[in-house]
């Protein structure tokens, strides 16, 4: 275990039993012990951390339907899961990542609905099993601002549509890019508009990306993720395997493609 | 979840039970702009450039009415149900002919709350045809947090249309004036409705046109700057913008509109091209605009975002 993990492993023992950030009202932090027995079961032990992980996300929300969130996390801090939740949503756990050999934690973008006024955490798995977590309080905004975006059911047209891009500037020994799948994510709150019936939830509940059989990261996910659901991760550079990307919804749909790696451009 | 029978039938049952409600309403604290005669029989109230709050009880937008021989069109009916009763009470304060229509112009709670007000006049509610599926998808959430500014009371109960205005449009005769009603495709929202008074030259666009107030884009940005176009092409004199001064000449006040919105399609492309975050582009793009629109800092990055996520699959 590297030294500096074992430092914040002791920083975060002997924290006052309370969490780092977001919104600290008594109704907020007894619904964040719950969710965390819920999701993360009852022997869930989850320290509180402002260092090991952080979240950056408008204070307020001014898209109710699309709040991107990134999460970052520490170099060295042997990170191997990462879940992202919204606590006051109706399926608060958004989404829960793996990491793979060829995948890198230290930067995740994600795109979620938010319901209303929630604390996002950011649950960080480390090496040992162990787990840290860091909270951002979100206002979602009034006015026209709603969970469900009104074309939402549009995105039904082309569902399994994936893009791949890559861009320049990711960290030592990573390279940055953003997986885009075309999916409604219906959670069951939009109607058709010719069946005039509500549309039953269905939504992505699996992407995993690899390269050459090494997994990037593996991702659960619940209806809690945003129409055409969006993914900036980073990846081991040095390899000129093609990325292969599969995506499983609730409907027990698949779909899988296959991206050539950036690398691949520049040494052919 | 919205189960549907939580959502009010425009029966007559659900006309009776509206009726009930009207005399414990709140006494509508925005009457003090009252409306004005924009054209012979028109009369618009002007809203203020403001978000909902207790004191103006969400009635922010343009909202009126048309007097005609036989019967009274409502367009919009208002941000809420207090506000949908104040206006009845300045046509009551004119006319006593009955209220036969109430169009809503778009899903957005500034417009269609208001309806709840007139349920007791038994009005055909008048919609686009997405509109229901909106009202289905949004309606109790618009409500629910409303309710948390004005109270429960003063929002009133989502309304549906009873008559749907598809592809074709529609019209509705007054007696003496015939109104052109039609449905657009995606623009501002996906479900928003135009009127026309071809005889008088007057053009009631609604939201597809704010004059000074920041837009808001709920729908489509490439269909709305498309929708400008088929708007100025109907060479009406006079249109009555769903937010800015009840009355414009459609040229000049359609053109910063377009200038907003080409400007924000340039540089969200821009951004999508540079490889910007969605979440950055929400602090930068259109940011030039900031001094031309009032509740710039409210809306822009919303409209940043719808942008984005409608033009990053071009
Ligand atoms: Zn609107």
């Amino acid at each position: 275990m590297p030294k500096r993990l074992i430092l914040a492993a002791c920083l975060v023992a002997l924290a006052a039993p309370a969490f780092a950030a977001g919104n600290m009202e008594p109704d907020r932090v007894s619904r964040w012990e719950d969710l965390t027995y819920l999701i993360f079961g009852d022997d869930a032990r989850i320290a509180p951390t402002e260092s090991l992980v952080t979240l950056a996300a408008p204070a307020r929300a001014e898209d109710a339907a699309l709040v991107p969130v990134t999460i970052a996390t520490a170099e060295g801090a042997g990170v191997t899961g990462l879940s992202l939740v919204v606590d006051e949503n109706p399926g608060p756990l958004a989404a829960r990542l793996r990491f793979g050999p060829a995948g890198d934690p230290r930067e995740l973008g994600l795109r979620v609905r938010v319901d209303g006024y929630t604390n996002l955490h950011a649950v960080a798995t480390l090496a040992d099993g162990s787990m840290v977590a860091n909270a951002v309080f979100v206002k979602g905004s009034g006015g026209c601002s709603a969970p469900i975006g009104l074309s939402d059911v549009e995105a039904m047209a082309d569902m399994g549509e994936m893009r791949m891009k890559f861009a320049a500037g990711g960290p030592e020994g990573s390279g940055r890019a953003t997986l885009m799948v075309r999916h409604p994510n219906f959670n069951g709150m939009q109607m058709n508009q010719v069946s005039r019936l509500y549309t039953p939830a269905r939504y992505v509940t699996e992407v995993e990306v690899s390269r050459g059989g090494e997994l990037v990261f593996a991702m659960e996910s619940d209806i809690s993720l945003a129409t055409n659901p969006v993914i900036d991760f980073l990846y081991r550079t040095g390899d000129a395997r093609p990325f292969t990307v599969s995506v499983a919804d609730s409907s027990g749909a698949r779909w899988s493609q296959e991206f050539p790696a950036p690398e691949s451009a520049v040494t052919n | 979840m919205i189960p549907a029978r939580d959502i009010l039938p425009t029966t007559r049952r659900g006309a009776l039970l509206g009726a009930a409600c009207l005399c414990c309403l709140p006494a509508a604290g925005w009457a003090s702009t009252g409306v004005e005669e924009v054209a012979p029989g028109v009369f618009i109230r002007r809203g203020p450039d403001a978000e909902a709050d207790r004191e103006n009880l969400g009635g922010i937008a343009n909202i009126g009415f048309v007097i005609g021989r036989d019967a009274v069109l409502v367009t919009d009916p208002g941000g809420s149900r207090a506000d949908g009763a104040w206006l009845r009470g300045e046509i009551r304060a004119l006319t006593d002919r009955p209220i036969r229509h109430v169009v809503i112009s778009h899903v957005h709670p500034d417009h269609a709350f208001g309806a709840g007000a007139f349920l007791a006049d038994e009005p055909e509610f008048v919609g686009h045809a997405a509109l229901t599926p909106a009202l289905a998808a949004r309606g109790d959430f618009y409500r629910e947090r409303l309710a948390e500014i004005l109270g429960a009371e003063a929002v009133g109960p989502v309304v549906m249309p009873t008559r749907e205005v598809g592809a074709d449009g529609t019209v509705i005769d007054l007696g003496d004036r015939r109104l052109r009603l039609h449905a657009h495709p995606a623009a501002h929202t996906t479900c928003d409705l135009s009127m026309l008074d071809a005889e008088a030259g007057l053009l009631f666009p609604a939201d597809l046109l704010f004059v000074g107030r920041v837009p808001s884009l709920d729908g489509s940005l490439t269909g709305w700057l498309g929708e400008l176009d088929a708007l100025e092409a109907l060479g009406a004199r006079q249109a009555v913008p769903g937010h800015g001064p009840a009355l414009v000449e459609p040229g000049p006040a359609i053109a910063p509109l377009r200038r907003y919105l080409a400007t924000l399609a340039e540089e969200v492309r821009a951004a999508i091209a540079a490889g910007q975050p969605i979440g950055a582009a929400a602090r930068t793009a259109a940011a030039g605009e900031r001094g031309n629109w009032t509740l710039f800092d409210d809306y822009n990055g919303r409209n940043v975002t719808q942008a984005y996520k409608e033009l990053e699959w071009e």
